[in-house]
């Protein structure tokens, strides 16, 4: 397959970037998005250019790291996967590809396909973790906890941080991230004890970092590679409004 | 507390939410009132009456006012927030995702709709009516002819008998059926009532009474329009054919 590609190239932060074109060919359908770019990067290395940066870790769709806004989707067309585990066969062969990195003023650009996805950590540091030692197998399978809730508080651990929430949003709201967070601990008597703290901290921080507000679009969920549902938001709303009503 | 309701996100969308409920619960009211028309122009007018210059309906009003202004106001700061959160740089290419409603992201266009056709409605009705009382007269010229304060049913047949008016009116009530459609299951979602299970049922309720209101407002329009096509003129129409007995 051959394909020809728009790429957003940036030299670093500060400086203006643009999108530059370029060609791949002899390209299998089974070549993932990201081996892909790697095969350009060879080429690009032979021309003694300068290979495009993008973020990658696992390659397996569990680490969050990969992004990239490809052909007005984040993570590509593709539904329910991230960027890595995405294939060629899913694209037309000749057609063009526009790929961009994450546009959000709280991820800023640092070179080329690659953004500071920084806040994501400041919100978790702010509060999307367990205070106190909960112990391991033994002491944790003490405390029986109903399927049902085990269940939904795992659908929101699926979160992989990778920014698409934000990245998605015409609003550029964290709140689908932030609420999978609240929410995969809340559902588990662990995490429970410090549910009230923890809504009002994340938020807070959310807001501080220039994130924008929900609107309930859903955009989010659909573009979300592990589907998170907005199921969540409504959980973090309430969550958050019942905290602070007990204030 | 109080705080929380100015500086966070959370805050600022409950007070449009909340403030959203009680201007949807109001229309349904207005729209129950208006039904009264077409079933007795005479107890029309004296629901108008009752709700004249009288101090319980002049407060309600300024209350009204107040929601609406505080709606708008913090639409329009949350709005702001949310085009910088996006950032300067915008993306080239843009989709439109699967299940996303055309409504949902442009809530304020319709809400300036919606407003736009607010302030034409009280020149056509409240400047006639409320406010001619409030300035001491009995009524106003209407037209060519004299409309008393509390004739409500004079004003909606002068205003629906002309075709621009009926124009205005429907594109008013469409910008504010596709607001009512995302604003009344986002008030649920804002206040954190809702989940997978209800949000099918939570948006088709949203969908129903969002559209009872619309077609409550719209057979009055529709109807005394038709009525002044059929001739029974632009006064206080009684006449079978319109009063529906």
């Amino acid at each position: 397959m051959n394909f020809t590609l728009k790429i957003w190239r940036q030299k670093d932060a500060k400086s203006k970037g643009g999108f530059e074109t370029y060609k791949v060919s002899n390209i299998s359908p089974d070549t993932s998005f990201l081996e892909m770019l790697d095969i350009l990067n060879n080429d690009l290395v032979h021309e003694g250019k300068e290979p495009v940066a993008f973020d990658h870790d696992c390659r397996e769709g569990i680490c969050g790291m990969c992004s990239l806004h490809i052909n007005g989707h984040a993570h590509g067309p593709s539904q329910a996967v991230t960027t890595c585990q995405m294939y060629m066969r899913k694209f037309k062969d000749g057609s063009t590809i526009t790929i961009e990195p994450w546009r959000s003023a709280a991820f800023p650009v640092i070179k080329d396909l690659v953004v500071n996805r920084g806040a994501y950590d400041e919100i978790l540091q702010a509060g999307g973790y367990v205070s106190v030692r909960t112990n391991s197998v033994p002491d944790g399978n003490a405390i029986p906890i109903p399927k049902a809730d085990a269940d939904e508080s795992m659908d929101a651990a699926a979160c992989v941080g990778c920014g698409a929430c934000a990245a998605t949003c015409k609003n550029g709201s964290a709140m689908l991230f932030v609420a999978a967070r609240v929410s995969s601990l809340a559902k588990l008597p662990q995490g429970r004890v410090e549910g009230a703290r923890r809504a009002k901290a994340m938020v807070a921080k959310m807001d501080e970092l220039g994130f924008g507000n929900c609107t309930n679009t859903g955009a989010c969920q659909a573009q979300c590679p592990k589907q998170i549902s907005i199921a969540h938001i409504a959980r973090l709303n309430r969550e958050f409004l019942a905290a602070k009503f007990q204030d | 507390m109080s705080c929380f309701l100015c500086n966070s996100s959370l805050g600022k969308k409950l007070v449009m939410s909340v403030t959203g409920c009680c201007l949807v619960l109001f229309l349904l009211f207005h729209m129950a009132m208006n039904l009264v028309s077409l079933i007795s122009p005479e107890a029309y007018n004296t629901i108008c009456a009752l709700l004249g210059a009288n101090w319980y309906a002049v407060v309600a009003t300024v209350g009204l006012a107040a929601l609406v202004v505080l709606h708008f106001v913090y639409a329009l700061i949350l709005t702001i927030n949310n085009y910088r959160a996006r950032g300067a740089q915008r993306y080239a290419i843009t989709v439109n995702e699967p299940g996303v409603e055309w409504a949902s992201k442009n809530m304020l266009l319709l809400g300036f709709i919606v407003v736009v056709g607010l302030l034409v409605h009280l020149c056509h009705f409240w400047s006639k009516m409320m406010f001619v009382e409030l300035c001491g007269a009995e009524g106003s010229m209407v037209g060519d002819a004299f409309v008393h304060a509390t004739d409500g049913a004079a004003l909606i047949a002068y205003t629906f008998s002309k075709w621009y008016n009926v124009v205005i009116y429907i594109v008013w009530l469409a910008a504010l059926w596709l607001h009512l459609n995302h604003g009344i299951w986002s008030m649920v979602q804002t206040v954190g009532w809702a989940n997978d299970t209800w949000y099918p049922r939570i948006k088709c309720a949203a969908k129903v009474i969002s559209t009872l209101v619309i077609l409550g407002f719209m057979a009055v329009v529709v109807v005394y329009f038709i009525c002044s096509l059929c001739g029974c003129g632009a006064e206080v129409c009684t006449e079978a054919c319109c009063a529906g007995h």
